[in-house]
């Protein structure tokens, strides 16, 4: 079978198979910290306000976080123990937001309403929906986008199609891959409960060829449910990429600033649909998550970690840094965010930490646009970021909008293979901000 | 943590690929043709490539230093474009008229625009340009050995049989400027810049296909013989030179594949208008220059299709 794919796009490290060989065959390990330090904003939305106290003792499971507004998941605590403190700490996104530290007992100790939910036959469309929701998912492939709202589809809507994004494209990310190896039943699983909630006729879960072992063991385990299969892609960036991965699996397109479900489709990743298979089933919230830390530091490593982990702790369990840190990143190196402080805690939306020492990460210098044209032919929207580029530096309001910046999904192809090391997608991120700001006038 | 961290917005990794690495391939793949050169025409030939390189990146040097600008000519880019000069004279110019063309090239035609990628015509061709049209007589005569001898094209232009063999003007045994004359090692140079991905195969293919073609319909309409003729056209001139090394040019040339096509077809029969019914025995040079003025307007009309656009909603 030929592997699925869309138009333009990178092969960053394909010499170094993508950088996924120093963690790929690295299994989950369950990881328990002194610590959790949880945040209230895990979430594209509004902000939880928690409801426990300094000198409470919570329990695994417990609401700690009630959601801020319809866009917003409530946060559940992640380990047993005693609330330490409530007050602002350092956030991935650079502030200092809002969250419960809990000391963890060690005991696992399980909240009252974790309970089993019902079953796939059990349940319908909407019980479905609202376990999601209780159950605080969002979207585990880093935009953490709720998940309750996603499928909350008006009845004008259609869903063709509920794809699984299994495609991992980012660098040295291996979480989805090691979930996709040793919980294949439960994403599984959760695809059917996901594809009942969502009313699709099927859904396929899309991994990309440079995992033909995932591929195999999800194949299998979508055996027994009806509609549910698995679509071969190609190993490309940015393959995951939501938009991408619609036109390389239906062949269809999301018209411009539309979202999936205007071409009948819905994205999750594989990792949300474990956590929806765990919220039906053991009744447990979305507090726990595979985290990939790699790049250099000793033992390159997959976590199921809480949500909270300290990253300095998940450091040290790695054994430590390998040579001189010069870069943390949340996430991997094509979209992932570079942290100033390596005392953040791990969110719902942490799929891996890349560390780049002073070998990996060399600051580069900007020179000339040489119009080598590099940028338009990777572009995988056919946009011309050279253009855009030149326009977000003039601040030229025009340019952006015809140009249409705002359908970058700042994907950083074009900052990658540009030889003149210009900061493309960095400058058309910029260019989206001040059209955003021209537009509210 | 005593030492700071970077931090910047993602992507955190890049390319190997350099405007350094990407201008030292052109200059590789130029290399042989130009041993060519000097091997056919003598060590005068490696001294006006030295006067053309030396002058180029010199005057970049001068100009960024004047303007207060960093001085970029590490890039190569000056080379590059001294080279492609001194590869478009004939071996009998003089090596003050070399210097003065590598110098205008650079200061008028590349850093009076603003530099790398911003020049509007390809500074090498342009300064080709002032070169015939201020020393017509000198920079049009060929001499091998310091015998004047007439390009296989001019002899074609004007009815003459044409001396050199096609083997001779394939290996390079043949009255024409330094760089031009060795088709061959042109063609190897231009392949080892597709092998590299350095250039695409849109401009070449289409601008060398379109000569083909449009030569081969004029000699088959004019009763004369197709291959001869064809090959002749394609061999004896600078349109391997032009095609792999000129055309190409990044700053001047389209950015789509579609647009580089149309560029390519565009200088195809613009060179074979001028060669077939122009005042000059040759054409690649100006008609690359005239097509460099349209590649903003091909540009224009082959912008890439934007993902989801025409695109009917679900709902």
């Amino acid at each position: 079978m030929k592997a699925l794919t869309f138009k333009g796009g990178v092969h960053p490290l394909h010499r170094q198979h993508e950088g996924k060989p120093l963690s790929k065959d690295a299994a989950l390990r369950e990881f328990s910290p002194a610590v959790v330090v949880i945040p209230m904003s895990q979430h594209i939305g509004a902000p939880c306000k928690p409801c426990v106290s300094v000198g409470d003792r919570v329990l695994l499971g417990q609401l700690i976080g009630e959601p801020g507004g319809f866009v917003s998941a409530p946060i559940h605590a992640s380990v047993s123990g005693k609330v330490i403190a409530v007050e602002p700490r350092p956030h991935v996104n650079g502030t200092n937001v809002l969250s419960v530290v809990i000391e963890n007992d060690g005991k696992d100790e399980l909240d009252p309403s974790v309970q089993p939910k019902g079953t796939l036959d059990s349940l319908s469309p909407d019980e479905i929906k609202k376990i999601i929701l209780e159950a605080g998912i969002v979207g585990m492939g880093g935009a953490a986008f709720p998940t309750h709202v996603k499928y909350a589809v008006k009845p004008d809507q259609k869903v063709d199609y509920l794809i699984l994004n299994g495609a991992e494209c980012e660098p040295y990310l291996t979480s989805d891959h090691r979930m996709m190896l040793e919980h294949s039943d439960r994403i599984a699983l959760g695809a059917a409960l996901l594809k009942k909630a969502s009313g699709a006729p099927v859904c396929i879960i899309g991994i990309e060829n440079n995992k033909p072992d995932a591929i195999e063991a999800m194949t299998k385990a979508v055996e027994k449910y009806e509609g549910i299969s698995v679509a071969v892609l190609k190993t490309k960036y940015p393959q995951g990429g939501e938009k991408q991965l619609i036109k390389a699996v239906t062949g269809r397109e999301v018209p411009r600033g539309g979202l999936p479900i205007a071409a009948g489709c819905i994205v999750s990743n594989v990792s949300t649909a474990a956590a929806v298979a765990d919220a039906v089933y053991k009744g447990m919230p979305l507090v726990r998550r595979a985290v990939t830390v790699t790049g250099s530091v000793k033992q390159p490593s997959n976590f199921i970690a809480p949500c909270g982990t300290l990253y300095t702790d998940l450091f040290e369990a790695c054994g430590g840094y390998e040579g001189e840190v010069a870069k943390i990143i949340s996430g991997g190196p094509m979209m992932g965010l570079a942290v100033a402080d390596p005392g953040i805690p791990t969110t719902k939306g942490t799929s891996g930490i890349t560390v780049f020492s002073t070998k990996e990460y060399k600051p580069v210098v900007e020179s000339n646009c040489i119009r080598c044209a590099r940028c338009v032919d990777v572009c995988p929207v056919g946009l011309e970021p050279y253009i855009l580029n030149a326009a977000a530096l003039r601040s030229n309001v025009d340019v952006l909008r015809e140009k249409d910046a705002m359908s970058c999904i700042n994907c950083g192809c074009c900052t990658y293979v540009c030889p003149a090391k210009r900061d493309l997608a960095q400058s058309i991120a910029l260019g989206k901000k001040i059209l955003a700001k021209a537009a509210k006038k | 943590m005593d030492k700071l961290l970077h931090v910047s917005a993602s992507p955190h990794i890049r390319d190997a690929r350099t405007t350094t690495g990407l201008m030292g391939d052109v200059l590789i793949a130029l290399l042989p043709a130009g041993i060519a050169g000097v091997y056919f025409f003598g060590l005068r030939a490696l001294l006006l490539i030295a006067v053309g390189v030396a002058s180029a990146v010199l005057a970049e040097f001068l100009c960024q230093k004047a303007a207060r600008h960093t001085v970029t000519v590490g890039d190569l880019s000056a080379a590059v474009t001294g080279l492609l000069l001194a590869y478009n004279v004939p071996v009998n110019a003089e090596w003050w008229q070399v210097m003065i063309g590598s110098v205008f090239a650079i200061v008028i035609v590349k850093q009076l625009f603003g530099g790398l990628g911003f020049n509007v015509v390809n500074p090498a061709l342009a300064a080709r340009a002032v070169l015939q049209n201020s020393w017509a007589g000198s920079i049009s005569i060929f001499k091998i050995d310091g015998v004047t001898a007439a390009t296989p094209l001019s002899q074609l232009k004007s009815g003459q049989p044409v001396d050199a063999s096609l083997l001779d003007m394939f290996l390079g045994k043949t009255a024409g400027c330094i760089g031009e004359v060795s088709a061959v090692l042109l063609i190897l140079g231009g392949v080892y810049l597709l092998c590299r991905r350095v250039i695409k195969w849109q401009v070449p293919v289409a601008y060398i296909g379109t000569v083909a073609v449009f030569t081969g319909i004029y000699a088959a309409a004019t009763g004369k013989s197709i291959d001869t003729f064809v090959l002749t056209h394609l061999l004896g001139g600078g349109l391997m030179l032009g095609a792999f090394f000129m055309a190409t040019d990044y700053a001047t040339c389209p950015m789509t594949g579609l647009g580089q096509l149309i560029f390519g077809v565009g200088c195809g029969i613009l060179t074979s208008v001028i060669r077939l019914w122009g005042g000059y025995p040759e054409g690649a040079s100006y008609s690359i220059l005239l097509m460099n003025l349209a590649t903003p307007l091909i540009d224009k009309a082959t912008r890439p299709r934007i993902y989801g656009s025409e695109v009917k909603s679900n709902a």
